[in-house]
């Protein structure tokens, strides 16, 4: 059983930062049911190496992230592994919200009276926690959507999958080299509810068991044997 | 959607060939409309766009696919920035379906996607990283390499959520046309992709014209 290092907690509307070793866990339970938890990866080491969701899809040949497949940096090196998704489809496409959105839908960010339960969006929690590390807008890339799915028509129309993910489902995030992980947990910005979605998350993160040859995320694709490789070769190198 | 353009190619007034594997960045004004033609057909213009008065303001192919409710750009979509400001629109294209979600080749995803061995191979990542190296004068670096346009790429989407890439849908002189909504800086890689059978392994050149 894979060792628990903490665990913490996540209001809705709040954002967040964590830089997590190779060779560790993170876990991520939507408490209520229909969170959303926008993420975004870099490497600490070289923060210009970030998270490119469309050499994360095109590489698995795929739309929808879940259990097995990769998250890839712009370096062709695998930040982390989705080894558990209890949604079976993680949102890569459709970006996040931004303060006229939020307005417009829920009305406006307001902490002069809302205090802690203003209405945050999440291109400005994004812009908050990556400024931390010296990056700002330019810095920004299309993030996930954690328990959120976006799918499509035949004529590639996009909709939004209402009450995807439920009260306890969870997402294991297994990290394959030193990662800067960003992230917030401001409503999807696709999400059609009349009340701005205020959806906490808990998060733990444990050490990983080594990976195995016959790894579910190793093998569900020969281009993943190679960014394995690519990483190893990478952390091998680096020190970690 | 297929529309075809009112354009006259006689009152240009810029016309270049970029050569597969070249790139071409230039400033395009408020109310100048650009034409990229695949010349030979099937051959991908990777291409990103900028505010010319800020640079950080860019096309974002997440805030522009969600803005329209549709992943597929043509006729009709107006790209937008990651401020989600309206930055272009396309007003004409006879080729009818452009992808703005599988990105553009780079050295590194190439040794993923076809072998370990191939990061040798010239990629649209170097061609922008070169073209905002030689062009200091936009104050861009590889921070500013972000998500692209493929334009006469098609990438469909099934409805269990895979991604598969097609036969191209485009032909020689097909062409797309987009009319700038702000100063705009378009940075085209035509890429030198040579391990990708949509285009049947060759790259070949594209045009590009602008009219005031």
């Amino acid at each position: 059983m894979a060792e628990l290092l903490y665990e913490d907690s996540l209001p809705g509307g709040s954002h967040w930062s964590l830089v997590m070793p190779a060779g560790s866990l993170l876990k991520i339970t939507d408490v209520e049911g229909g969170a959303n938890v926008g993420m975004l990866f870099y490497n600490p080491r070289n923060l210009l190496e970030r998270y490119n969701a469309p050499d994360t899809l095109k590489c698995q040949h795929t739309f929808k992230l879940t259990t097995g497949h990769c998250l890839y940096s712009d370096m062709g090196r695998i930040f982390c592994s989705i080894v558990q998704d209890d949604t079976g489809w993680i949102d890569s496409v459709a970006g996040t919200t931004n303060k006229a959105k939020v307005a417009a839908r829920w009305g406006e960010r307001d902490y002069q009276h809302q205090r802690n339960l203003w209405k945050q969006n999440g291109y400005d929690s994004f812009l908050v926690e990556v400024a931390k590390y010296g990056l700002g807008a330019r810095d920004l890339a299309a993030n996930l959507n954690l328990f959120s799915k976006v799918f499509t028509d035949e004529e590639g129309n996009m909709k939004f999958a209402a009450g995807h993910s439920k009260a306890g489902d969870t997402i294991t995030l297994r990290f394959e080299m030193e990662t800067l992980v960003v992230f917030n947990t401001c409503p999807h910005p696709m999400d059609p509810a009349t009340e701005y979605p205020r959806k906490p998350i808990q998060y733990a993160l444990y050490k990983a068991d080594p990976v195995a040859e016959d790894d579910v995320c190793r093998i569900s694709r020969p281009e993943n044997g190679r960014g394995f490789e690519n990483t190893r070769r990478y952390v091998c190198c680096a020190g970690h | 959607m297929i529309k075809e353009s009112l354009l006259n190619p006689t009152d240009v007034a810029y016309r270049e060939t970029v050569m597969a594997g070249d790139y071409w960045m230039k400033v395009v004004k408020t109310g100048q409309t650009i034409r990229i033609v695949d010349s030979e057909g099937n051959q991908a213009a990777d291409t990103l766009f900028y505010s010319a008065a800020n640079p950080a303001e860019r096309y974002s192919a997440v805030d522009t696919i969600r803005e329209q409710g549709n992943v597929y750009l043509s006729a009709g979509t107006m790209l937008m920035t990651n401020e989600c400001n309206p930055m272009l629109e396309i007003v004409a294209d006879t080729c009818g379906r452009h992808d703005t979600l599988g990105g553009a080749c780079a050295t590194e995803s190439n040794q993923v996607r076809y072998d370990l061995g191939k990061k040798h191979m010239h990629a649209c990542r170097d061609s922008w990283l070169l073209a905002v190296s030689e062009n200091p004068e936009f104050g861009m670096s590889k921070r500013d390499i972000t998500h692209n346009i493929n334009f006469f790429m098609n990438v469909p989407i099934t409805a269990e959520g895979g991604l598969t890439f097609e036969d191209g849908i485009s032909a020689p002189g097909k062409y797309v046309e987009l009319k700038a909504q702000m100063d705009v800086i378009v940075l085209i890689s035509n890429c030198p992709q040579l391990n990708n059978p949509c285009n049947a392994y060759n790259p070949t050149p594209v045009e590009v014209l602008v009219w005031n």
